[in-house]
C-alpha cells in the first residue's frame, strides 16, 4: 500500500487557482498554506489581500481574509493586529501594490515595527493590467509601456524594497528568495517559516520578498521565465537575508 | 516504489514539473482537459518520490504517493 506524503495543504480550499500557466503565485500560496498548517494557525490567521493578480486570495485560503484598498494592506493589517489579540496577521502583496501605490503604508508599517508578516511578490511588471512597467521593472526590460526597454534616464531605477526597509529599527526580519527551482523553493519555505516565528515571538515587522515569474506579462514560456528570474532578476535583486535580529530558541 | 497522480482538471500544462523531474518521469501528453490545456502525465517506472514535481507545481495538481519504507540500494 502506498502512503500519501505530499498533497494540497489543508489551508487551501479546493477552488482552482485562476493564475496563468506557470505563474509563481500558486507556489507561493502553497508555501504559505503549508506553513499555516505546520504551525496549526488556520483558525487564528487573518490574511490581508492586495489588489492585483492575487486579489482573489479569499477564494483559495481556508482562513479569514480581509480586503484592503489598493496598497493599504499594511495599514489594515496594523489595525487588525492591534485590536485582535492572539490573531496571526499577514499581508500578501504584489509589487504594484506594495512598491507603487502602497509605498507610504509599507514604509510606515516597517518604521513602527508592526508585528505583522508581509509576503511581497516581485515579478517586475504589472501582471493583472496587461504587463505595464512597474517600479521594480529591470533597466532595459521591455514592457507594454516601455516598448524600447526601461530607460533609466527617463523612467529611473527600480525600487529595491528589501534594501530600503532593512535599516528601520522596528524591522526584525527581511529576506529575498525566489521559487524558480526545488532548491530555491525549499529555501523560500524556510524563509516563510522564519517570518512566521518572528511574528509568533512578537519580534516585530517581518518581510519575505519573492522574486516571481510572470510568463504571460513577460511573453515567455513558463520554463524560460523561471530561468530568466535566475539569470536576470537576481542580478538586480540579489538574494539573501537583509535583516535578522535573532529568534529566542 | 512511488507514484505521482496528476489532477487533470487542475493542471494547466505549464511544463514546470517536466523540467523539474530528474528522471524524465513526466511529460506533456496529447490529452486535453476541459479547459483545453494539454496536461502533464506520469509515465515513469523509476519514480523515487522526491517530490520535486509537487514543489514546482503552481496549481498543486500533483499528489505524490510513496511507500512507507523505501529500500535504498547500497
Amino acid at each position: 500500500m502506498s502512503n500519501q506524503i505530499l498533497e494540497r495543504p489543508k489551508s487551501l480550499t479546493q477552488k482552482q487557482f485562476h493564475y496563468c500557466p506557470g505563474c509563481h503565485h500558486g507556489i507561493i500560496h502553497r508555501l504559505i498554506a503549508e506553513t499555516i498548517d505546520e504551525f496549526d494557525l488556520r483558525e487564528k490567521t487573518i490574511i490581508v489581500q492586495p489588489v492585483g493578480c492575487a486579489v482573489y486570495i479569499y477564494e483559495y485560503f481556508d482562513t479569514d481574509v480581509s480586503e484592503a484598498a489598493h496598497g493599504r494592506a499594511p495599514a489594515v493589517a496594523t489595525a487588525i493586529k492591534r485590536v485582535s489579540k492572539g490573531k496571526f496577521v499577514l499581508t500578501y502583496q504584489g509589487d504594484g501594490d506594495l512598491a507603487a501605490i502602497g509605498t507610504a503604508e509599507i514604509v510606515h508599517a516597517a518604521a513602527r515595527g508592526e508585528n505583522i508578516c508581509v509576503f511581497f511578490v516581485n515579478n517586475a511588471i504589472y501582471g493583472m493590467t496587461g504587463g505595464q512597467m512597474a517600479p521594480t521593472t529591470l533597466p532595459g526590460m521591455k514592457t507594454a509601456t516601455t516598448p524600447l526597454g526601461r530607460d533609466v534616464k527617463k523612467q529611473g531605477y527600480p525600487i529595491k524594497v528589501s534594501e530600503m526597509l532593512a535599516p528601520f529599527e522596528g524591522v526584525s526580519y527581511i529576506e529575498r528568495v525566489m521559487v524558480s527551482s526545488p532548491k530555491h523553493i525549499i529555501k523560500a519555505k524556510n524563509a516563510v517559516r522564519k517570518a512566521f516565528k518572528y511574528q509568533l515571538q512578537e519580534k516585530g515587522f517581518s518581510l519575505v520578498e519573492f522574486l516571481s515569474a510572470c510568463p504571460t506579462g513577460w511573453g515567455m514560456p513558463p520554463v524560460d521565465a523561471a530561468k530568466w528570474v535566475e539569470e536576470n532578476m537576481t542580478k538586480q535583486f540579489p538574494l539573501g537575508v537583509y535583516k535578522e535580529v535573532g529568534l529566542d530558541d | 516504489m512511488a507514484k505521482v497522480v496528476i489532477d487533470q482538471e487542475r493542471c494547466k500544462g505549464c511544463g514546470l514539473c517536466v523540467a523539474a523531474c530528474n528522471f524524465g518521469n513526466l511529460r506533456i501528453g496529447e490529452n486535453f482537459n476541459s479547459k483545453s490545456y494539454k496536461v502533464s502525465e506520469f509515465v515513469g517506472e523509476d519514480c523515487k518520490g522526491c517530490g520535486f514535481c509537487y514543489m514546482v507545481c503552481p496549481d498543486t495538481a500533483i499528489t505524490v504517493f510513496r511507500d512507507e519504507k523505501v529500500e535504498v540500494e547500497k
